[in-house]
């Protein structure tokens, strides 16, 4: 809580330099964002040469020099600071959505601003948001969007996006409009076409409130794509709409026929399908170039963003859909980037294309926020605002019932009641609509503050309310949640017969569905357009099951290397028996997925994990990623069993925490040194308080290494049956403090972790107790990691680990083994790449007992 | 016939013409010839498979009621009727959904998908661009995933098992038999 405080502080103390700041500079008009509109002019002006220098000046102050780029940086730092406030504690996140929150800080924000300049010197504006904030969430959305699921829907997403779209907008400017010359709202003046101006603008659902809200409410993924493909194409309608009518009311009412409606829908499509053209042309383009960016791959990942915010930008220039291009630019581009692209450039476009749109993201709704603190446009009427919020909630429900009652007769699997509820529930309006509202003109509306401000109550209202009791809302409607993304090879393999079978069965009944289009598009897209657009090489992985199969793959690798780190080597490879079994049964897939890790990977343990935990299959919801993953876990346990049944029979780790103290560990291995640690203690003490006993502490190092190379000779035959070892260890447990005095504590050492597991084997298989709190005391046992704990009753291990272990090369005599191991060259790789990994190398040969090494 | 598979009569008119153009020789009944004219059918990885299920009983023709029976198992579930329990036989069932694609990998009708039957489907839908020691392994690791009794092959048991979470009716559906 007091560092919460403390952060809290210096929030303030930061935003209190930037409001002194910005009063310093009158010239710079201090708006942060109007960042790269306003720099030319203002920076030319604090320029050098001045003034006439009288002196050299060392250090001078050139605040208008930088002021404006200062202040945007400054204001992206406090938003994201303000996210990194809320995201510090769960437990608020877990009932208010960020978005909420978010804008909640910027109530503080700008309160604060508000306290310090008496005006509200910053506010949301529009050119900013839509130029500079909006393409790359808008981008972002369309280049993640799980396509299938999109094109499946799009009927659905396309009637709830024009015609829901447009009857919210009529409806909702008719009944102001009537409620108007009811006389609900007193003296306004606004008439019907600035109404439905209004309402046109009011309309659209915000995608980016939509996404910030179901984001967080992992509902299913049919409701999701419907609610949010629905706020993304929504946008050609809005903005059609909102240029008609704005036309209309610069026309004026009387000068409005029947050729300038006819014009408005004739507008209509040429903005939303020019705009999706536009986008269209420009996915094609970017999967062009990236065919050939093989030579410059560091700046691959650049091509998305530069042509995904051109073609944003040449869809505003021929005043079509924006935000419809970019979206198809997205959806179009990214199976084809992502099959040209390197592996790590299409890991660099997802990661920064994430934190370009959810930083932007932060700062609109940090900015709604700060918007609201401002007396200018707080313009109350009753009347107007309450009627607005409550037409806007009770039309999204109608209209969302209706169209979907009619499509769910069309549906194979009906939309459900209560998915209807979320739908409507969920028509958020955000920022869109709040730059449109801040875009109107004065001049032609003389109540356009009012507009604003009951805009943003609606926003408000929708964002914060809505969001908060969406997730009980959709708890308590029990509203059917994502599911696990299908990971499973069989399954993979059998939806694609099924949809094989679907295509025959149309074939066979004679009748055209959704399967036959469907089929045709594969068609046609396998003969045209995959040559066309995706390099050669890359080709081959197109195959939905091969993919599914390579991810499987990799992600066993990463698994195995995660583990193999996590417990200090890859070591355990080693193990022999493990070695078989590995190589017998995931052979073929390990050699898949290898090649794919470049060994320089593995040094960069975050690199390697990133790979692996985030390469999600093709199928599952991008925006579900992070539940994904949490639910994914107890199925990989599953999956993988046959995997971890060999990683953690192998017990070489106790090797390896004993043998080096001072190896860094992670905390698995402190686990394994503490044990050990205790251990000691516990013997010391032991020896302390035992008598004088005969033992000849070199001889028997010597002879337990003897023994363990002869045992190794007879390995498999006797694994149970180790007589003369028994006798070291009971003579061992007789041993009295002579021995810790000549027995030297490095030798101890190795011969210790050499034959800790057999010793553990052994004294579990002893009857007689009073062994145990002699060697090891019986907590040591129960201190034992599950993972050994488990695999304990299986006496099999032994011999195994013992042989591995006699593979070492602890002598040059020894040296030869390795060269006589079955393993395979692949094994040596691995146990080679292992060495190169480790900061310490795992596998120095231990040196002879009597010269210590601890 | 109606009752079997509770298709309405006005799909069952509209089946019933389609079933008239594919006999083309007006004998009452298809046979595979009729069935491998259609191009799509051709087409298709799996058509040959299909079109077994077909002639599964073994004749080699196949009437307008056999016909239908096949066809209804790709009626959307009936949700509200499910719920009844008393519908589990219906062709549409989750369980026969299942059962027929089930049907589709076990060729030798053994009641298990074994390798070589996995390795089949694979060979057949995967492009030729995925070598044939990638397709093994491809069904030596599906195989091992959905195996849970280790006898090398997926019965039906554990391929209903692995098969939990798919959205069967949805995948295996077809909206105009509704």
């Amino acid at each position: 809580m007091a560092t919460l405080w403390r952060f809290t502080l210096f929030l303030c103390m930061l935003l209190m330099a930037c409001g002194g700041l910005s009063l310093a500079s009158k010239e710079a008009k201090t708006r942060s964002s109007q960042t790269e509109t306003g720099t030319h002019n203002t920076t030319e002006e604090g320029g050098h040469g001045a003034g006439p220098i009288t002196t050299l000046p060392i250090v001078t102050w050139k605040w208008d020099h930088i002021s404006v780029q200062y202040l945007v940086a400054l204001w992206v730092l406090v938003c994201w600071l303000c996210k990194l406030l809320i995201e510090a504690n769960h437990n608020v996140t877990n009932y208010i959505p960020e978005s909420a929150l978010l804008i909640c800080s910027g109530f503080i924000l700008g309160g604060m601003i508000w306290g310090a300049d008496k005006v509200q010197t910053f506010s949301l504006n529009p050119t900013v948001f839509f130029y500079f904030l909006l393409p790359q969430i808008i981008l972002d959305s369309g280049y993640h969007m799980p396509n299938k699921l999109f094109f499946t829907n799009l009927g659905a997403i396309l009637i709830h996006a024009v015609i829901g779209t447009c009857w919210n907008a009529a409806s909702l400017g008719l009944s102001l409009w009537g409620c108007h010359m009811g006389g609900a709202m007193g003296d306004l003046d606004i008439g019907l076409l600035q109404y439905l101006l209004f309402g046109s603008l009011m309309a659209a659902v915000d995608p980016v409130a939509v996404l910030a809200v179901f984001d967080q409410v992992h509902v299913n993924e049919v409701l999701f794509i419907i609610v949010f493909g629905e706020s993304l194409l929504n946008d050609g309608v809005t903005v059609v709409l909102f240029n008609v009518f704005d036309a209309f009311v610069s026309l004026g009412g009387g000068r409005i026929n029947a050729a300038e409606i006819i014009k408005g829908i004739v507008s209509f499509f040429v903005v939303a399908f020019g705009g999706s053209l536009v986008g269209i042309a420009f996915g094609i383009l970017i999967s062009l170039l990236t065919r050939c960016t093989k030579n410059i791959q560091i700046i691959e990942p650049g091509f998305i963003f530069v042509m995904g915010y051109l073609s944003y930008l040449t869809a505003e220039m021929l005043s079509l859909s924006a935000i419809l291009s970019t979206t198809f630019c997205g959806v179009l581009c990214q199976k084809y980037v992502r099959a040209n692209m390197d592996e790590s450039s299409v890991q660099t476009v997802k990661y920064a294309m994430k934190v370009f749109a959810n930083g932007s993201e932060t700062i609109i709704f940090v900015f709604l926020g700060i918007s609201a603190i401002d007396k200018v446009i707080w313009v109350w009427n009753t009347g107007f605002i309450l009627l607005t919020v409550f037409f806007v909630f009770v039309y999204r429900f109608i209209g969302v019932f209706f169209l979907q009652w009619i499509l769910n007769r069309y549906r194979l699997v009906p939309v459900e009641l209560m998915d209807m509820v979320i739908m409507s529930y969920g028509g958020l309006r955000g920022a869109v609509a709040y730059g449109l509202a801040v875009l109107l003109d004065e001049k032609k509306i003389k109540e356009k503050n009012l507009m604003i401000c009951t805009t943003l109550i609606v926003v408000y209202f929708t964002v914060i309310l809505q969001g908060i009791t969406m997730k009980p809302l959709v708890m308590w409607l029990k509203v059917k949640r994502a599911a696990v993304a299908e990971v499973s090879l069989l399954e993979k393999i059998t939806n694609k017969m099924f949809n094989h079978t679907l295509v025959a069965i149309e074939d066979i009944s004679g009748q055209i569905g959704d399967n036959y289009f469907r089929s045709k598009w594969r068609h046609f897209e396998e003969k045209w357009m995959t040559p066309f657009l995706m390099k050669p090489s890359a080709r081959k992985k197109q195959d939905d099951v091969f993919d599914v199969f390579h991810q499987l793959n990799l992600k066993d690798a990463m698994e195995y290397v995660t583990e193999g780190e996590r417990r200090g080597s890859l070591e355990f490879v080693r193990n022999d028996s493990a070695i078989l079994d590995f190589k017998k049964k995931l052979e073929s897939e390990y050699t898949e997925a290898m090649p794919d890790i470049p060994p320089y990977m593995i040094h960069d343990d975050g690199a390697m994990f990133t790979m692996g935990r985030d390469h999600i299959p093709s199928v599952s919801l991008e925006m579900h990623e992070q539940t994904m993953k949490a639910m994914r876990e107890p199925e990989a346990v599953d999956v993988h069993h046959l995997l971890d049944q060999h990683l953690y029979k192998s017990r070489k780790q106790y090797r390896h925490g004993f043998s080096r103290s001072d190896f860094k560990i992670n905390r698995d291995e402190k686990e394994v040194q503490e044990i050990f640690q205790r251990t000691m203690r516990n013997r010391l003490e032991s020896f302390k308080s035992a008598k004088m006993g005969v033992s000849p502490p070199k001889t028997l190092v010597k002879y337990s290494k003897k023994e363990q190379q002869e045992k190794v000779k007879t390995k498999r035959g006797n694994k149970h049956t180790l007589p003369p070892f028994t006798e070291l260890i009971m003579s061992l447990v007789k041993s009295s403090e002579d021995e810790i005095r000549s027995f030297p504590k490095a030798s101890f050492l190795v011969f210790f972790p050499f034959d800790f597991s057999v010793v553990l084997k052994i004294l579990s298989g002893i009857e007689n107790p009073a062994f145990m709190p002699d060697l090891y005391p019986t907590d040591l046992l129960q201190e034992i990691p599950p993972w050994l704990a488990e695999g304990e009753p299986d006496s099999s291990m032994v011999a195994p680990s013992l042989r591995a272990q006699a593979n070492l090369p602890n002598s040059p005599m020894e040296m030869h083994r390795l060269g006589l191991l079955p393993a395979s060259t692949r094994s040596t790789d691995t146990k080679q790449m292992n060495n190169d990994q480790l900061p310490p190398p795992p596998t120095p040969p231990p040196p002879p007992p009597p010269s210590g090494h601890m | 016939m109606g009752s079997s598979s509770s298709i309405s009569s006005a799909h069952l008119l509209r089946l019933y013409d389609r079933f008239e153009s594919l006999d083309r020789d007006n004998r009452g009944c298809l046979s595979p010839d009729d069935f491998e004219a259609l191009g799509g059918l051709a087409m298709n990885p799996i058509g040959g498979r299909i079109m077994e299920a077909f002639f599964s009983s073994g004749q080699d023709t196949v009437d307008f009621s056999s016909f239908v029976r096949i066809l209804a198992h790709f009626r959307p579930t009936d949700r509200n009727r499910n719920k009844e329990g008393a519908q589990q036989e219906l062709p549409s069932s989750r369980t026969r959904k299942l059962k027929f694609a089930f049907q589709l990998y076990d060729m030798d009708r053994d009641g298990k998908i074994s390798r070589e039957e996995l390795l089949q489907v694979l060979r057949a839908m995967l492009g030729l661009q995925v070598t044939e020691e990638q397709l093994q392994s491809i069904a030596e690791r599906a195989i091992q995933e959905a195996d849970l009794d280790k006898d090398d092959a997926i019965s039906f048991d554990e391929f209903k098992k692995s098969l939990e979470k798919t959205d069967i009716d949805t995948k295996m559906s077809v909206s105009f038999l509704k």
